[in-house]
């Protein structure tokens, strides 16, 4: 059985099918990427699994159990975490409230108020940001605050992460240092989902990737296999180094 | 001298709110001496009716009807950052509680329905609006206090025939030791409130609602649960005030302008304190009895000054004003030495 599975995936915005009838799934201790262009409906796909949407029509299975129509928080119980695209930080909480938080509401087995401070406290360390721990949330730099974002995600002990764009704008040192993240994440073992432009994070870290367009899945493979396939390199990796030009 | 009754017990209420506020923090020095004082204080409020004029604990009544108003608005609004302008309704509901069961059922049950029929209108509405985002949930409680006012005064006019209503009078001091107690509950029922993880959570949906409810809070129903909390004790204060004042109808009751003060007191004293509120409430009030009698045609425009005034040079208000005169004078010290 996957630990996640979609079948049909669909959901319209007016007339426009921001996602149509995708089927994917993953596997426990995978690291999956998701990408594609800009507007290809990944986002939206993370919104759909995470409950902030819901599918219409298709159907979302977690560990062979239909998770539609259940509300965000629920899903965020039942082990599906995830980031935002733009941080969606409690800005004037300090760091370690942030993750707090996480602890305190996102686990199934609720955990005292002493072991969600010692879990928030491991985990700001985890992401190696110990050092901000009392500093706003607000007043962290972007990768940072990223990072809090990955953080307060792990908090709620989930079985799948969806992580979404949290290498976009990182310098080469701070890139290198999410994608040992990313590593560290999985060998906690947790899966993980990430929705990336930066191919050489994809490429280097992904076990599979999922390839969107349209929103219609248009590839799904090893990074090898999706570097090879020519629908892939025609309307993404091809417009992509069109660009590069 | 009756005066100085009152303001000695005004202290006496801004002190319990800022210990509250000074209980929650991490700081625990000289908490014997704070929670010694704090005896202290309750014995000067709870005797006032044995040392003071009757003046002094009408006026102290009005201050405190204000504060419960005021302390339980910012306590829902403050941190969800959800203005509500519903205290009216609340507030008003208990008025009519008191106002058709109050020959009735004794006093102190009388009080408690009015607050039970608050909650439970509160969890409906609650429910009905708390998805409602900013400028939408506004209108939406401002529409309800209107709402009820002229369902209620239809009902009056069609099935009884008068517009108002006679309430049973209760003893000034009867009143003044009900409201104190209410007041007092409200203090506790806050602290538990914010230390416990509601209150983090009802932060963290003041701060960013979306990632709230994706790290598994169950945003609505934290919002309509403390909302409803709010509202018993907006009701509880509105059953006991009314019998203060014998006579009522529909626009007396369901007043407006009870909702508008919460949000101006606690804007004046300064939210982001718990204390705040209180000294806003506690303040204004009292400036308010007295403008009126003393002043009744520039009592409003006075009013409206001072608010502008705080507005705009005071964005955290008094209590913002009292942390600003601290650090000047903790850096002048460090300063001398």
């Amino acid at each position: 059985m996957h630990l996640l599975e979609g079948k049909g995936v669909s959901i319209h915005f007016g007339g426009l099918a921001a996602v149509s009838d995708v089927d994917f799934y993953v596997d426990e201790g995978e690291i999956v990427g998701l990408i594609g262009p800009n507007g290809a409906g990944k986002t939206t796909l993370f919104n759909l699994i995470s409950a902030a949407l819901e599918p219409k029509p298709g159907e979302i299975l977690l560990k062979g159990k239909r998770i539609n129509g259940l509300k965000p928080y629920q899903i965020c119980r039942l082990g599906i975490a995830r980031t935002f695209q733009t941080v969606k930080i409690f800005g004037s909480l300090p760091a370690i409230e942030n993750v707090r938080i996480g602890s305190l509401f996102g686990p199934l087995n609720r955990l005292s108020t002493m072991e969600a401070t010692k879990e928030a406290i491991e985990l700001l360390e985890f992401v190696g940001l110990s050092d901000v721990a009392s500093a706003p949330a607000k007043d962290l730099t972007l990768s940072s605050q990223k990072r809090l974002e990955v953080a307060r995600a792990l908090a709620t002990r989930p079985a799948l992460l969806l992580l979404d764009e949290i290498m976009a704008g990182l310098n080469q040192t701070e890139l290198l240092e999410a994608m040992e993240l990313v590593k560290k994440i999985q060998k906690r073992g947790v899966t993980v989902v990430m929705i990336e432009h930066v191919m050489k994070a994809i490429m280097g870290i992904c076990d599979r990737i999922i390839v969107l367009h349209h929103g219609k899945k248009i590839g799904d493979g090893t990074p090898q296999e999706v570097a090879n396939s020519k629908t892939v390199i025609e309307v993404y990796l091809g417009e992509a180094s069109d660009a590069g030009d | 001298m009756s005066d100085l009754m009152v303001i000695i017990n005004m202290l006496a209420l801004v002190y319990l709110g800022w210990f509250v506020e000074r209980s929650l923090q991490k700081n625990k020095s000289k908490m014997w001496l704070f929670s010694g004082l704090v005896v202290v204080m309750l014995v000067i409020l709870f005797t006032l009716p044995n040392y003071g004029p009757t003046y002094s604990y009408i006026m102290v009544t009005t201050i405190l009807m204000y504060l419960v108003l005021t302390v339980s608005w910012a306590l829902f609004s403050g941190p969800t950052g959800y203005i509500s302008l519903a205290p009216a309704a609340f507030f008003g509901v208990g008025i009519y509680t008191s106002a058709v069961l109050g020959k009735d059922i004794p006093l102190l049950a009388v009080v408690l329905l009015g607050g039970i029929l608050s909650f439970v209108l509160a969890m409906i509405v609650g429910a009905l609006t708390l998805r409602l985002k900013g400028t939408y949930f506004i209108m939406f409680t401002f529409g309800l206090v209107l709402l009820i006012t002229n369902l209620l005064l239809w009902y009056e006019i069609k099935f009884t025939g008068t517009r108002g209503r006679f309430v049973v009078a209760a003893g000034n001091d009867t009143i003044y030791y009900v409201m104190l107690g209410i007041f007092i509950l409200l203090l506790i029922t806050a602290f538990i409130i914010k230390r416990s993880k509601f209150g983090l959570a009802l932060q963290s949906i003041g701060q960013n609602e979306e990632a709230a409810a994706h790290m598994g809070i169950n945003v609505t129903g934290v919002k309509v649960i403390v909302f409803a909390i709010t509202a018993f004790f907006m009701g509880m204060a509105g059953a006991i005030m009314t019998m203060k004042w014998t006579y009522i109808d529909p626009y007396s009751a369901f007043d407006l302008f009870r909702s508008f003060l919460p949000v101006l007191m606690a804007i004046f004293g300064g939210m982001r304190y718990f204390y705040g509120p209180v000294l806003g409430s506690v303040i204004f009030a009292y400036l308010e009895e007295k403008l009126l009698t003393e002043f009744p045609y520039v009592y409003k425009l006075a009013f409206g000054i001072v608010l502008i005034a705080v507005i705009l040079y005071l964005p955290d208000g008094l209590a913002g004003l009292v942390d600003k005169i601290r650090a000047r004078i903790a850096r002048k010290k460090n300063a001398l030495t």
